[in-house]
């Protein structure tokens, strides 16, 4: 087994700079959207519902690959010549695959935040305005703190698979830390080396998000009074 | 999208079997169906080795669910693929490949599903049955293990449909499955991408959509049982 020159090592951090990229916008856009997603559905009107849930269960039982896929090779053709051609000259691999991958994490971010929600007793909220705080306080002050605190585990695993599938995008052509493995093992032969070193790289960015997994769920951790941990 | 589902049905059925290799829709289905029961013993095995009270074996098989858990599907796939032909000698088919993949993926998920069923179960049946002069193995076996499998039943099942979205990570190493048929069509057709892909996205919804909802009736069936006890 022989190890990798400087240069190669440099070119797969740059890889693992970009997959940290991507899973960082893809992480905020998605949590933004699902946070949207749950106003939506809590909207009094059916179509919201329907809308939300079709979403929801139409992002959760499709392959992702195949929703990256669908978003490089099919979404471009709706859009006007122009735009297409902007698109292909900015890196469109790169914004393509954050859509699709922040879409579909949405739709799994929602559900988390969803039942975070719903595990809060509803007495709480009528509590809360009977006592005469507005709509938004209660919101502000009761529920969302509980709620958040609640999610934190589900949030955190959520987090770590979407650290993973960013990997998925390699397969449209963003050069992210898999892409550069593959490339680097087809140029040199060192199978254990490049893809050790990449290994390593995903399970050290992966450990880290458990380990602040852990520590934020030890720190936010409602005292129900049950045990003395 | 209805012309080319009249079109190409076949082949995205089963690939170009009569004349070819198997593939399309029916390649996925037996893969997942396989890597499924193929980690199923992996899984329990893994299970038992973490909830064992030598405490170096318990380390030992936390160390390598934990490092699964951290990798990427497809980076796992990328090591089947480059070291499997290596250390066996073999060259192995693109099928035996995912396979080995798939199988050490979802050992290492399905374990903490069967985990999570053996720690739910009252320590009090454990020691009854160590009391009654029953040996570690038997107990496990017609006392933990059968309780704990029937009452994991529906995290199985919902990781079943996880299995199937998954092994359209073999796209990337070119197995002859459903989304690598599609992509086959795709290249026939060049003209339609935003078609076929939404008929890919719509296959795999509906299959996966309809079998996570009978898969719920059989969720209500094991409630049921376990509330009857």
């Amino acid at each position: 087994m022989s190890f990798l020159t400087n240069a190669q090592l440099l070119s797969m951090l740059e890889g693992m700079l970009t997959t940290v990229q991507l899973f960082a916008i893809c992480w905020v856009m998605a949590f933004t959207l699902a946070v949207l997603l749950v106003v939506i559905r809590t909207i009094d009107f059916a179509p919201c519902r329907w809308f939300v849930d079709t979403y929801v269960e139409f992002h959760r039982n499709v392959p992702l690959l195949v929703q990256v896929l669908f978003w490089y090779f099919g979404m471009p053709e709706l859009l006007p010549e122009p735009v297409r051609m902007w698109l292909y000259a900015h890196n469109a691999e790169m914004s393509l695959a954050a859509i699709a991958l922040s879409l579909g994490s949405a739709a799994y971010i929602a559900e988390d935040i969803r039942s975070g929600l719903r595990a809060i007793p509803a007495t709480q909220f009528e509590a809360s305005r009977a006592l005469g705080s507005s709509f938004l306080q209660t919101m502000r002050f009761v529920i969302v703190p509980q709620a958040i605190r609640t999610s934190i585990p589900p949030l955190v695993s959520r987090a770590l698979l979407l650290f993973k599938n960013t990997s998925v995008a390699m397969a449209i052509g963003v050069v992210e830390l898999t892409y550069r493995a593959r490339e680097i093992e087809s140029e040199t032969y060192r199978t254990y080396a490049t893809f050790g070193a990449a290994t390593i790289m995903y399970l050290l960015g992966s450990f880290l998000i458990m380990f602040v997994g852990s520590r934020l769920y030890k720190r936010y951790r409602i005292n129900t009074g049950a045990g003395h941990a | 999208m209805l012309e080319i589902l009249q079109d190409f049905w076949l082949q995205l059925l089963i690939g170009q079997y009569p004349k070819g290799p198997l593939g399309g829709l029916v390649m996925t289905l037996i893969l997942a169906v396989c890597g499924l029961l193929a980690s199923l013993p992996v899984a329990v095995l893994l299970a038992i080795a973490r909830v064992s009270p030598y405490r170096w074996v318990a380390r030992s098989a936390a160390v390598f669910v934990n490092c699964v858990r951290g990798m990427p599907l497809l980076m796992l796939i990328f090591w089947s693929y480059f070291v499997l032909p290596k250390l066996t000698g073999f060259s192995l088919s693109g099928f035996w490949t995912l396979l080995a993949a798939l199988v050490i993926y979802e050992s290492a998920y399905l374990s903490e599903v069967v985990r999570s069923g053996i720690e739910a179960l009252p320590r009090g049946q454990i020691e009854a049955s160590r009391s009654l002069g029953v040996g570690y193995w038997t107990t496990m076996r017609k006392v933990v293990l059968p309780q704990a499998l029937f009452n994991v039943l529906p995290s199985m099942t919902s990781q079943f449909v996880s299995t199937i979205k998954e092994t359209s990570l073999g796209y990337v190493i070119s197995v002859n499955e459903l989304t690598f048929a599609a992509n086959q069509v795709n290249n026939m057709l060049l003209t339609k991408p935003l078609q076929v892909f939404g008929l890919l996205a719509l296959i795999y919804f509906i299959v996966c959509f309809s079998m996570s909802r009978a898969l719920r009736s059989l969720e209500w069936r094991v409630r049921r049982a376990r509330a009857m006890v």
